[in-house]
């Protein structure tokens, strides 16, 4: 566990940089991981990404799988590694405040 | 006696043989992270615990596998090792390398990581052991500058393998390494981004002898073979049987289907094409005398796995031959309506083997599009029950 420093806030991540406590998310952590994971610019199509994470994990308690997330948010695998260049889990699901997803090696 | 910080780790460097506990002290001579990764692995052992943590999720930028996270539970202790992340590199067909790549391969890794490798760890990859996040992009940059790739990792297609077929072996019925490389070549996608519900590995043996343990090893088996029949010099059987060779016990009896006889008599090995499986064990006996069959392919096995969900599985046989000749559109098109069923009915973290059992083989069969065949069915001649689809019950009253 460590500190990230959020506008003289200090936030806390797991080692992987994962939100610790998804309720303590807001826009101001979404930028900071942004630049962390190599996302210059926050643009809508983002935020449908982002949005739509919380949503389903508000509602099920875990990340979506990948099919289902391409296909409710109608974009690509490839698109959403445009978006995220560090891809769904570490990328998108970081910024969406989500714990860290259980994958396997 | 000296006084040895690591006197359970000392045992094992004890006899002739090579020694992990000594690669890793001399890694430790150069570099702290190697020397407390030693320390930590003493402690495991005096413990009985293993001190990695589960999981962890790091990567390079564009890729969605290929470095495993590992972070150590006792990084006060052992702060050398709090992150020592896996790098897979994506090997070479047949593990074919210059002492040039290696060494390549290795200055950057003694530059960026522990200095520790694992050649070749059992997904096939080459294993390079132990670096920072930190470190994770510029090593990979390296790398890829030295014309390396990544290998996979997660929910998707787990680096491809195969034996050295032709480059190396006159049993060979397909060019297993032309095939790797070429399956790698066109899934790269499903390498680097992982999409699926949990991993899926393709191995390829040029035969049934299956040096690449492909049968047990891997989701998508490809298997060399023939659909003619194999080949017996009767003057070579000859020859074996002359020079004290016991063909009886080593190759008639051996033979599964019994499809094998001599006939001492007229000094002649009698074959029953019909009844022969293709299993190898008379070729690999008799190499100069008997060999694989002219009309060359393989068969398909699907579901081969270690245990998770479910047990460990053997593959089945999906498809008993197909041709397996560049450029593979044949096969690629196939791979891509299972992994695409997998990828549309599978739960996470269930292997396609068990997809199949959940489901059953006829549904899977149906929703790939392949058909039936008595080959699929361990013991077709003594098994007597045909189950029909639904619509097929009706049709026929
Ligand atoms: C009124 C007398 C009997 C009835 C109602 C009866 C009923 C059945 C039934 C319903 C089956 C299943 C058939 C199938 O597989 O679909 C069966 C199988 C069998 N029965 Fe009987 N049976 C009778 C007498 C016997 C006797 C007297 C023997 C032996 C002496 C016997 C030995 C067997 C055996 C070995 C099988 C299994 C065959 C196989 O493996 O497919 N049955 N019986
Ligand atoms: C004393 C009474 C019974 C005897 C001795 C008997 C015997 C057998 C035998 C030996 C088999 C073959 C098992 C095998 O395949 O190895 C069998 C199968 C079968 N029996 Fe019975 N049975 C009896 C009662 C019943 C009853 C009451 C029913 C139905 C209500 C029934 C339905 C069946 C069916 C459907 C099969 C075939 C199962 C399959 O092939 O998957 N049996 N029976
Ligand atoms: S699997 Fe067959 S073709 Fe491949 S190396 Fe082994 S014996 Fe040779
Ligand atoms: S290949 Fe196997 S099954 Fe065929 S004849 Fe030889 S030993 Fe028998």
């Amino acid at each position: 566990m460590s500190n990230i420093d959020v506008k003289g806030q200090q936030i806390e991540v797991d080692e992987d940089g994962f939100l610790v406590d998804p309720d303590v998310w807001n826009q101001d952590i979404v930028e900071a991981f942004a630049k962390l994971e190599d996302v210059s610019e926050l643009t809508e199509d983002h935020w449908k990404v982002i949005n739509y994470l919380r949503d389903y994990y508000k509602q099920f308690g875990i990340a979506p799988m990948i099919r289902k997330l391409c296909k409710d948010t109608g974009f690509s695998l490839k698109q959403i590694y445009d978006m995220f260049p560090s891809g769904p889990a570490k990328g998108a699901c970081k910024l969406a405040g989500l714990p860290k997803p259980t994958g396997c090696v | 006696m000296t006084d040895s910080k690591t006197p359970r780790l000392d045992e094992l460097e004890k006899g002739a043989w090579p020694s992990f506990v000594t690669e890793i002290k001399k890694a430790a001579a150069k570099k702290a992270n190697s020397q407390d990764l030693l320390d930590q692995l003493e402690l495991s052992y005096k413990d009985k615990i293993g001190y990695w943590k589960h999981g962890g999720i790091v990567g390079v930028k564009g890729y969605g596998g290929g470095v495993i996270g590992r972070y150590s539970a006792k990084a006060d202790q052992f702060p050398n090792v709090k992150e020592f992340h896996t790098l897979r590199v994506n090997m070479v067909p047949g593990f074919f390398y210059t002492t040039e790549a290696l060494r390549g391969l290795c200055e950057t890794w003694d530059k960026f990581g522990s200095g520790l490798t694992n050649m070749h760890g059992s997904t096939g990859d080459l294993v390079l052991l132990g670096t920072t996040t930190e470190n994770l992009q510029p090593c990979f940059d390296e790398l890829a500058e030295k014309g390396w790739d990544l290998g996979g990792s997660g929910g998707g297609l787990r680096t491809p393998s195969g034996c050295v077929g032709m480059a190396r072996c006159e049993f060979a019925c397909i060019d297993s390494m032309d095939f790797i490389q070429e399956v790698t070549r066109h899934f790269q996608d499903a390498i680097h981004r992982p999409a699926w519900p949990y991993k899926f590995k393709i191995k390829c043996s040029g035969c049934a002898n299956d040096c690449a343990a492909a049968t047990a090893r891997s989701d998508f088996a490809v298997i060399g073979t023939w659909c003619d029949t194999l080949k017996i010099d009767q003057n070579a059987v000859r020859e074996y049987v002359k020079g004290g060779f016991n063909i009886d016990a080593l190759v008639v009896g051996k033979c599964p289907t019994k499809a094998l006889e001599y006939d001492s008599a007229k000094q002649e090995l009698k074959f029953d094409a019909e009844n022969c499986v293709r299993c190898m064990n008379c070729i690999d006996m008799m190499p100069k005398a008997i060999k694989t069959g002219k009309d060359r392919g393989a068969a398909i096995l699907i579901g081969g796995k270690a245990p998770v969900v479910k047990s460990a599985f053997i593959g089945w046989v999906l498809v008993p031959f197909m041709k397996v000749d560049a450029p593979y559109a044949e096969i690629f098109d196939l791979i891509t309506r299972i992994t695409e069923y997998f990828d549309e009915h599978a739960k996470s973290r269930e292997r396609i083997g068990e997809l199949i059992y959940r489901v059953g083989m006829g549904n899977f069969l149906k929703g790939v599009g392949l058909t039936p065949q008595p080959q699929m069915v361990s013991a077709p001649r003594a098994n007597p029950y045909i189950f029909w689809q639904d619509e097929e019950v009706v049709k026929h009253g």
